[in-house]
């Protein structure tokens, strides 16, 4: 009889000590001097006032949240179904959850800017519902991975979601959309986009790409934590 | 010779059906909570501010959305509870038609509920009865097919969470958006007596939704599932 | 003695194996519920699958039956791959539940899992298989009315009703009265001695014995120890089997 082998010691602790996530760094420091530049450098708008300036973070997070996160989410659970890496489920989960982030700062920005504009918190605007129908989509996409336990399951499950909603986005937009055209609003101070002067289209694009940058580092930072978390579940079973 | 496609989704819808009838209970449950919601709604709204012919249609529709649902939950707890399910995934059937069959059942299962319901809300209601009920009955069936498909891939996905029946409403109900708007708007202008012109966008809402969420679903449903 | 033993097939083989496994690693996460396990098993063949709770015996079923894919290996049921419609035509499965509707008759329950395998006269072959396990008395009792013996005897007629070529048994015999058990014992002898290959997962050393032509024991998702059952002394085995699975 051969003694049983014995088992293979467990992988020494891989030490990463990012004592700065350069990606992630970058990102901050981008994003405060853009805040910055909003602030205290850039005019305030004729018609809006200061409370204009809150476009700044507004809409490069709503175009973050929906078209970078939103879509990664949507592709890699549908690449998932297709290759059954669990890189894409890690990638999606990531996306998933910084979007959720970025769309709540979407929500929050949204109400501060209508109060003056608009002279209310809440309107049923467009834009508004499917950012709200879409954050509650969010979290229940959260909410579902942390109801299961088993890895493969989990990810089978969030990638089905994924890509149901992804099929939804476009009938909450139509539905808000003949919505609002059966019942027009009342009136609510719509100015029609005048051309920025040139000094805010700078402090937007800068913006936007510092907000975008921003994404990106807290994308990577929270991969990695989801690729530390599979590999300590792998080491907590293996004892 | 194993049964195809839709064969094997009739057997499993009658099987379903045959459950439903012999126990009941499911079905009581939602038609009372149905018409219970429906009398609740009427006094939460000032009767003299909202005209109740322009609150029916809003809550007829919200009422149809959550009775759904509880009855939802059910249509994989059957499944679930002797372990039943893996006696149909080892069958020789197309996974497809489990879906299509437990989702035949759950449409037969909402139409009757709304069966009961859209009488209850023109007597609560007192809103006006004869040939619009007709295509309301249309309205119906195109948002309970839509519902349907939805609620019943979640129903299968959420038997298999800890959190059970508490997820579903939070996953489905975003789904729901769409339908309840659309169906509830139709309502109103068939109602109003704007004709079928106002609704038509609406039923077409309809119809595309539950076009692509029957596909998407059927087409999904053997991807939620191991192996 | 231990390791995964080859053995010579008992028997002379005509056409495909009735299972043929080979290298069969099932994962769940990173663990490892099967590691590397083979089994060949002829048309009327019977294995009597042992082990500890936790072995991977119920995992094995469940990659027989279709219902789990292997994350490495092969599996072929009668020459075709094991997830076919073919292959799942051919197949019962007796699981550690019992895969009824309590809501439902007897009688509908069974019928139901034939129609879904395409038997041409379902309520026939409903009772038929329910008279073989003895109560076809109570094929239009309600599930949920019946005793746990019962209830097991109904859920073993569900797995026979489509006359399986391949029948996956776990813990057949958990809640049968003699009388269940004999009748259990009578109709899995008649299925094997017409060609019907029969995997049987069980505690009972003796009553696995006695119906089977290979004895496997498996632990830690690896095949241990396998004989032919021919020569084995139940008592004898069972102390071995004892002290296998309480040594390592």
């Amino acid at each position: 009889m051969t003694s049983p082998a014995k088992p293979a010691p467990l992988t020494a602790p891989r030490i990463r000590t990012p004592a700065l996530d350069p990606l992630l760094t970058l990102g901050v420091v981008a994003f405060i001097a853009a805040l910055v530049r909003a602030a205290f450098f850039t005019p305030p708008d004729a018609a809006q006032g200061m409370a204009q300036k809150i476009l700044y973070i507004h809409a490069p997070s709503a175009f973050t949240a929906l078209y970078l996160a939103c879509g990664l989410v949507f592709i890699c659970s549908g690449l998932w179904l297709w290759l059954k890496d669990e890189r894409l489920d890690r990638m999606a989960d990531a996306s998933a959850e910084v979007g959720l982030a970025f769309m709540t700062v979407v929500l929050i920005t949204g109400p501060l800017w209508g109060r003056p504009i608009w002279g209310a918190f809440w309107t049923w605007d467009a834009k508004l519902t499917s950012s709200l129908f879409l954050w509650f989509v969010l979290l229940g996409y959260q909410i579902l991975r942390g109801a299961v336990e088993e890895p493969q399951a989990r990810a089978r499950f969030s990638a089905v979601l994924g890509i149901l909603a992804g099929c939804l986005v476009p009938f909450i937009h139509l539905s808000v959309y003949l919505f609002r055209t059966l019942h027009p609003m009342p009136v609510v101070l719509k100015p029609s986009a005048p051309s920025m002067p040139n000094e805010m289209l700078v402090s937007f694009v800068f913006s936007m790409s510092a907000i975008t940058l921003l994404f990106a580092g807290l994308l990577r930072a929270r991969y990695r934590l989801a690729t530390d978390r599979a590999e300590l579940e792998h080491l907590e079973a293996r004892r | 010779m194993p049964p195809d496609l839709l064969s094997a989704a009739l057997i499993i819808a009658r099987k379903d059906l045959a459950i439903e009838f012999r126990t009941r209970s499911a079905f009581f449950s939602v038609v009372v909570f149905s018409l219970l919601a429906i009398a609740i709604f009427y006094f939460a709204f000032d009767p003299t501010a909202v005209s109740s012919a322009d609150l029916a249609p809003g809550v007829l529709w919200v009422t149809f959305a959550f009775g759904g649902l509880l009855g939802l939950h059910r249509s994989f707890g059957v499944e679930q509870a002797e372990g039943a399910m893996d006696a149909l995934l080892s069958s020789p059937i197309p996974r497809e038609s489990i879906f299509l069959g437990k989702a035949a059942a759950n449409l037969v299962f909402v139409l009757a509920v709304q069966a009961i319901a859209i009488p209850g809300v023109v007597l609560f209601y007192n809103v006006g009865g004869g040939m619009v009920w007709l295509t309301i009955a249309g309205v119906t069936i195109l948002a309970a097919i839509g519902m349907v498909a939805v609620g019943t891939l979640f129903s299968s996905v959420v038997v298999n969470t800890r959190l059970a029946e508490l997820l579903l409403p939070l996953l489905a109900l975003p789904f729901f958006v769409p339908i309840v708007t659309s169906a509830a708007q139709a309502t109103l202008q068939l109602l109003s007596g704007h004709g079928a012109t106002p609704a038509a966008n609406w039923l077409k809402l309809l119809a595309a939704y539950d076009l692509v969420f029957v596909a998407a679903c059927t087409w999904i449903y053997p991807h939620s599932l191991d192996a | 003695m231990t390791g995964n033993v080859a053995l010579a097939p008992p028997k002379s083989r005509v056409g495909p194996a009735a299972v043929e496994a080979r290298g069969l690693v099932v994962r769940y996460g990173r663990r490892a519920a099967l590691d590397d396990v083979d089994l060949s098993l002829a048309a009327g063949e019977c294995v009597a699958l042992f082990g500890p709770n936790g072995a991977g015996k119920t995992t094995l079923l469940r990659v027989l039956a279709g219902l789990r894919c292997a994350s490495a290996g092969s599996v072929e049921i009668a020459g075709r791959p094991v997830a076919a419609t073919a292959t799942r035509a051919m197949t019962g499965l007796i699981s550690h539940q019992v895969m009824l509707y309590p809501a439902l008759t007897a009688r509908e329950n069974v019928a139901f899992s034939a129609r879904l395998h395409g038997v041409s006269a379902p309520e026939r072959a409903a009772l038929a298989a329910l008279e073989r396990l003895g109560v076809a008395d109570r094929a239009d009792t309600a599930v949920r009315a019946l005793s746990r013996g019962l209830m097991q005897r109904v859920a073993i007629a569900r797995a026979i009703v489509h006359e399986p070529k391949l029948l996956l048994a776990d813990e057949p015999y958990t809640g049968l009265d003699a009388a269940g058990a004999a009748a259990l014992t009578a109709t899995l002898e008649g299925l094997v001695a017409a060609g019907t290959a029969l995997v049987l997962v069980t505690h009972q050393v003796s009553e696995g014995l006695a119906l089977a032509d290979v004895a496997m024991v498996l632990q830690g998702g690896r095949v241990v120890r396998r004989d032919h059952a021919a020569g084995l002394e139940p008592a004898q085995y069972a102390a071995q089997y004892r002290e296998l699975v309480g040594a390592t």
